[in-house]
């Protein structure tokens, strides 16, 4: 966690105060000690079972509350249980329900205090507003009467109210502890978990039912493991990805360093190549593929001998043919990855020229891929502003100025200008390398270290825009 | 094996339509129900690689339709014959689109929702319906909203117990199928599907049970509202099955960086995968562990990427032992590098070292990469002449059950292995 600034400390005091505040009538009420016991235990073992066993689920929390909350992300697997207790309990004893879990979680790593108090405070009020509401509703006891349509409607309503409370709550954490601004701190909170959280009020009203119905509390049970295997499926399927995700970024540094780029060279390729694709309107889902495109656009010089891509001194147009295989290399070892889709025809194209000068195909005009003049224009551009053993960076206006004039023959004016406008919206090129923050890539064997090989680069190097002030 | 199931399966579908048509539905809403959500299910199917259960919303349907006893409180009547007909006409009408586009479930499929759905409905249905369960306190003593005299929790355990062996005879149908379609050793297959069993099957049996109880006690109101948790589930098998496969093909890109930059030649890691896969399959590996096995089959020669001249042919089973381990470690430190799971690199980094130290994932990718390497130009007399010098290496560099579950699985298949790779 971050530091925490003094107003989130007593931000997430203040919420676990009234949360012992919703529970404290407790002991005036006519409670069930007996299910509320059996809630408890079930809440706790739940929190118990995620973080022990799969804490490799962590990522599930949601990017949005990386620090505190449980944030924007999918709901954790106990929320049934708590919105089952909703359901059944009244008011407090359903605000008692998620404490003790909450409190006394243990393993997966550190869980520091004000993680536990917050999260204790935040589903506590929750699941007392969701039983409040229920209660208003009439809700027990048209769980007991099963007196269907409506049963649902004041289930529904209950878990709207659970859901615009947990948002309320997470919307200021974010805003005190994350620092996010106040305006975006509650934008598509709420919105985002009403379908899942959703799902698992059904499948605790479900469990309401059975557990009233002449079945009992075992039969309740049993509705929890569907919900426990999507859980625990959704876990994996995050842990997956990340590994998916650590190997295509090891592979990126491989080229990065075997080429003796600066390192990030292709991830920084992958910004400006998405944000020439916002600019040009295009949807999410073809930005995403578009910044894949630019990340990859060079994996085929992993193929390339080493010594050819860092040869000092004039190469011979057999050494420069070699090396301007790159394109078809990478496009050969990504043809089989699926979700890549028009990623790959950039990786083939990206040194296609508009004039037809270009490789491997000479290609003219509109026949290069939208995607491939894309990453053209920006694996120049960073090329251009960032500095290589050879060259010193330029300045972003200097780049710019090289690309609008080489734009027609050799780029896309069109990207050009995309670029340009994307640059001016954002107030400059302040580009995040997440490459940089990992472990260091340095002793890669693949690539020796390059120190003391600084040298002039020869032109005509592809990928890069020559010194002399011709863009090769 | 596999025709006897499928004619048992028709058998019993033709019985169960001729005595439908017989009699007449009983209860029509219900079985109108069950029926729409069995074909719900199937039109949700989804014919991903590696699903074990690919429509699961239709089998807990199935399933709960099987072991249903009372609809709202009150009793029905239908019969097992009944249970059958309804769920193999919903699943046939709901394989239509699927046909369609040419991915429809196979027989297998159709013959295992048939099987296990009767076998349910024959445990339960005509036990149920002359009252055994009544002295158990089942459905016909629910007293009605309100706090029953005691009843329930031996009913549903019951119905608990009856889905865990159907679900058991489900799983050593399937293990058979498979083992009669592959060839594959029954046991591990076995094994196998009583641990995807643990995943999806759980959900299934336990949504089937919970169908069944929440429509004996609200009515069909159930079916929807617990059919949405159900489809989370599916929901996310489905997408941990979709980037799992956009892995394997990342590795399987990565594996051809050496082929492309000339170290070895054109498919040598793709396949000596297959043939792994095979040879890991017929030791009896888990599928866990089939998946490292192929990742660093896949990966085995990526050391080479660090040297500096080629070696010739990229055939490294034919270097000095030394040499050998040197690439061996390089490739494993690449591996770590990737951020693959270390059980992989472990496997890349032994894979030259003596049999008697490896882990068997690493005999195996030893053994079947030196076998790659010398039938790669031997021509026509080449895989057995390989064996026979595989065999004498079975002293010190080979380990001899892998030598020989080698040569059983290239004798099965004349030569040549076929195994679905993402």
């Amino acid at each position: 966690m971050r530091s925490i600034t003094p107003w989130a400390r007593v931000y997430v005091v203040a919420v676990s105060m009234g949360a012992v505040l919703c529970a404290a009538p407790v002991r005036f009420a006519h409670t069930p000690w007996g299910a509320v016991a059996l809630f408890v235990a079930l809440c706790a073992a739940c929190e118990q079972l995620a973080v022990g066993r799969f804490g490799g689920g962590r990522g599930y929390d949601g990017p949005g509350a990386a620090g505190l909350g449980s944030g924007g992300g999918p709901p954790r697997w106990h929320t049934p249980v708590l919105l089952a207790g909703a359901f059944l309990l009244p008011p407090e004893a359903a605000a008692l329900v998620p404490l003790p879990g909450a409190l006394l979680v243990r393993g997966g790593g550190h869980t520091p205090w004000p993680r536990r108090l917050w999260r204790a405070g935040q589903l506590g009020i929750g699941a007392w507003t969701a039983s409040r509401v229920h209660g208003a509703l009439g809700g027990p006891d048209t769980v007991v009467s099963r007196d269907f349509p409506y049963t649902l409607v004041a289930a529904g309503v209950s878990v709207v109210a659970f859901c615009l409370v947990l948002a309320l709550l997470d919307g200021g954490i974010l805003a005190l502890a994350e620092g996010v601004p106040v305006r975006l701190a509650w934008r598509g909170l709420f919105v985002r978990s009403l379908v899942p959280v959703g799902v698992h009020g059904l499948a605790g009203l479900m469990m309401a039912v059975l557990w009233r119905s002449p079945h009992g509390p075992l039969a309740a049970l049993l509705v929890l493991l569907p919900m426990w295997v999507s859980w625990w499926v959704f876990a994996q399927y995050h842990r997956e990805r990340a590994a998916h995700q650590a190997t295509i970024r090891a592979l990126v540094q491989a080229v990065d360093i075997k080429d003796g780029y600066t390192r990030g060279h292709s991830e920084r390729v992958g910004q400006a190549s998405m944000m020439i694709a916002r600019e040009l309107g295009m949807d999410d889902e073809r930005v995403e593929v578009l910044r894949f495109a630019g990340i990859l656009h060079d994996v085929g010089k992993l193929g390339v001998p080493t010594r050819l891509l860092r040869k000092d001194g004039p190469l011979t147009p057999e050494e420069r043919r070699v090396i301007e295989l790159h394109p078809e290399y990478g496009h050969e070892m990504v043809r089989g990855i699926g979700f890549l889709g028009e990623a790959r025809t950039a990786i083939l194209h990206h040194h296609e020229r508009l004039d037809g000068t270009g490789y491997p195909y000479g290609l003219v005009g509109s026949q290069i891929p939208e995607f491939a003049r894309v990453v053209a224009v920006a694996d120049a551009f960073d090329a251009m502003t960032s500095t290589r053993s050879y060259s010193r960076a330029r300045p972003v206006p200097v780049a710019l100025a090289e690309l609008e004039r080489c734009a027609g023959t050799h780029f896309d004016p069109v990207m050009v200008r995309a670029l340009v406008r994307g640059l001016e919206r954002r107030g400059g090129w302040h580009p995040a390398v997440t490459a940089d923050a990992g472990r260091s890539p340095g002793d890669l064997p693949a690539a020796p270290p390059v120190s003391g090989r600084a040298g002039t680069r020869p032109d005509g190097v592809p990928g890069q825009v020559g010194s002399k002030g011709r863009a090769t | 094996m596999r025709t006897l199931v499928h004619t048992t399966a028709a058998l019993l579908t033709l019985v169960s339509l001729a005595h439908t048509l017989w009699s007449g539905l009983d209860e029509r809403a219900v079985a109108l129900s069950f029926a729409l959500l069995v074909l719900l299910g199937e039109l949700t199917r989804w014919s991903g690689p590696e699903s074990r259960e690919a429509a699961p919303l239709a089998a807990a349907g199935a399933l709960s339709y099987a072991l249903l006893g009372e609809d709202a409180g009150r009793a029905t009547h239908h019969g097992a014959l009944q249970v059958v007909t309804v769920v193999v006409a919903a699943t046939l009408v709901g394989c239509v689109p699927h046909v369609a586009r040419g991915q429809g479930p196979t027989a297998d499929h159709l013959a295992r929702r048939v099987l296990t759905a009767g076998f349910a409905a024959v445990c339960f249905q005509p036990l149920y319906n002359q009252g055994v369960f009544e002295t158990w306190g089942g459905p016909g003593t629910d007293p009605g909203p309100g706090p029953g005299p005691g009843p329930g929790p031996v009913y549903g355990l019951l119905l608990v117990a009856l889905l865990g062996l159907t679900s058991l005879c489900d799983a050593v149908l399937a293990a058979a199928l498979a083992h009669a379609r592959t060839g594959w050793p029954f046991g591990p297959l076995l094994r196998d599907e009583l641990r995807a069993m643990l995943g999806i099957g759980t959900a299934v049996c336990a949504t089937g049970v919970v169908m069944a109880l929440a429509v004996a006690v609200i009515g069909l109101w159930a079916l929807p509202v617990f059919s949405l948790p159900l489809l989370l589930t599916q929901f996310a098998f489905r997408r941990y099955a979709a980037v799992r496969a956009t892995y394997r093909q990342t590795i399987a890109s990565l594996a051809r960086a050496t082929e492309i930059a000339g170290y070895t030649p054109a498919g040598h890691a793709r396949r000596v995968a297959v043939l792994s896969r095979a040879v890991g399959r017929e030791l009896g590996l888990s599928e866990p562990e089939l998946t490292v096995l192929e990742y660093a089959a896949l990966m085995h020669d990526i050391g080479q990427l660090s040297l500096v001249d080629p070696v010739p042919a990229g055939a490294t089973a034919a270097l000095p032992v030394a040499e050998q381990r040197r690439i061996a470690l390089l490739g494993g430190a690449v591996v770590r590098q990737t951020g693959v799971a270390a059980a992989v690199a472990v496997v890349v980094e032994r894979q030259a070292d003596p049999y008697r130290e490896q882990p068997v994932s690493a005999c195996v990718v030893r053994a079947v990469n030196a076998y790659e390497e010398m039938v790669r130009d031997a021509g026509a007399g080449g895989p057995l002449r390989a064996l026979e010098e595989l065999r004498l290496g079975t002293g010190r560099d080979y380990r001899p059950e892998v030598v020989e579950s080698l040569a059983r699985v290239l004798a099965r298949n004349g030569g040549v292995v076929h195994e679905r790779m993402g």
